[in-house]
């Protein structure tokens, strides 16, 4: 049990909508995530050790060695329409911090506007979700996660099962949607299409405690 | 009646609010997500929609009350009424918020009175059958029987 804490992800979910806060939590955790729920921006910059006052100046590195983190955030999700900071402003913030750029930023929206979308994934943003977001949606997080736990841990070893992982992961995601990576925008706007024919088999995956476990342990024997 | 009576009774009204489109298949995420170690989730959810949903009526009654509306006052409420119905499946609410946002764009008063009205009926009438479905699910358990989600149904 000990070890299973230990090896779970953590994740940031960022929404001022409290319906959405208790949504999405529910949402990571049923998918064996570890969570943490803020309802704004700014204080998701605090969580993760970023202050007000390390942003005057972009130039130098927001962050000092001494605000490190104490909790590890694996993957932040966030919601665009948000008053005061947006999910946008979140991520430019996140990816012009050098120490907080290599974690996965994951944009939710009710609105599916084209433009906004491309804006956030040329800012860094690794995944766009329409609203409300489903179970389906959430399968797709963990590649992310994988990527720069992998990259922080620097096991080489690893890297190649993870390689193997994901590759798995792709061709089953192939299969239902052919055009996934030479049209990312289009993708998106498939998926709502898709979701409901895959949704009883996404409830599944997302359910079972097994489908996460195994890779999770792996890392943490490894280590 | 017996469980068996009364699970058909649930089926059968569940049923009919998917039909109505008071309900889409939001809920049923909703209702796969509850599981033993939270076996009150839609409740809970429902009540946070309701909550939410009575200030942000009253704040939009008001901003229309004003001499001069401030429309983007009222579009940003009835933005954030249209997210948190999508978020609980309460479609009817959610369509007539939509097409507030029309009017508010337009900046016409009357069309937003009209749609406010609109939302609020289409509101109470999803409160009521929510709370008529949590109570004959409340009924089928303290008669010992099991509440199935709809879509082991086969729905």
């Amino acid at each position: 049990m000990g070890l299973a804490a230990e090896s779970q992800f953590h994740v940031l979910a960022v929404d001022d909508s409290l319906i959405d806060r208790k949504l999405i939590e529910k949402l990571l955790k049923v998918s064996s995530y570890q969570v943490t729920t803020v309802d704004s921006g700014t204080k998701a910059l605090e969580f993760l050790g970023l202050h007000e006052d390390d942003q005057s100046n972009p130039d130098t590195p927001s962050v000092s060695p001494n605000n490190h983190q104490e909790v590890e955030v694996n993957l932040i999700i966030t919601d665009y329409c948000m008053p005061g900071m947006t999910g946008y402003d979140l991520l430019r913030k996140i990816k012009e911090s050098s120490y907080l750029r290599d974690i996965p930023v994951v944009i939710m929206s009710s609105e599916n506007v084209p433009s906004r979308i491309s804006r956030c994934l040329e800012e860094g943003a690794e995944e766009f979700f329409l609203k409300p977001v489903r179970l389906s949606d959430v399968n797709r997080l963990k590649p992310h996660m994988m990527k720069t736990k992998l990259k922080d841990q620097k096991q080489e070893k690893l890297e190649k099962k993870e390689d193997s992982g994901s590759q798995e992961l792709q061709s089953q995601e192939e299969k239902q949607e052919p055009q996934q990576q030479q049209q990312q925008q289009h993708h998106l706007q498939q998926q709502h299409q898709h979701s409901s024919s895959n949704k009883r088999k996404a409830l599944e995956e997302g359910l079972s405690p097994d489908r996460t476990r195994p890779r999770c342990n792996g890392l943490t024997t490894v280590v | 009646m017996e469980v068996g009576q009364m699970q058909r009774r649930l089926a059968d009204y569940t049923k009919s609010l998917f039909m109505e489109g008071i309900l889409d298949a939001q809920f049923l995420q909703l209702q796969q997500l509850q599981d033993e170690s939270n076996p009150d989730f839609v409740v809970e959810v429902s009540s946070l929609f309701f909550e939410d949903s009575e200030k942000l009526l009253n704040d939009i009654a008001r901003a229309l009350d004003q001499q001069s509306v401030d429309f983007k006052r009222v579009d940003a409420h009835v933005h954030q009424l249209k997210g948190s119905s999508a978020s609980v499946g309460a479609q009817r609410v959610k369509n007539a918020c939509v097409a507030f946002r029309n009017f508010c764009e337009e900046q016409n008063v009357e069309g937003c009175v009209r749609c406010l009205q609109q939302v609020k009926q289409e509101y109470c009438l999803v409160k009521n059958k929510l709370e008529t479905l949590f109570r004959l699910e409340q009924q089928i358990v303290a008669a010992g029987g099991s509440v199935v989600p709809m879509t082991e149904l086969g729905f």
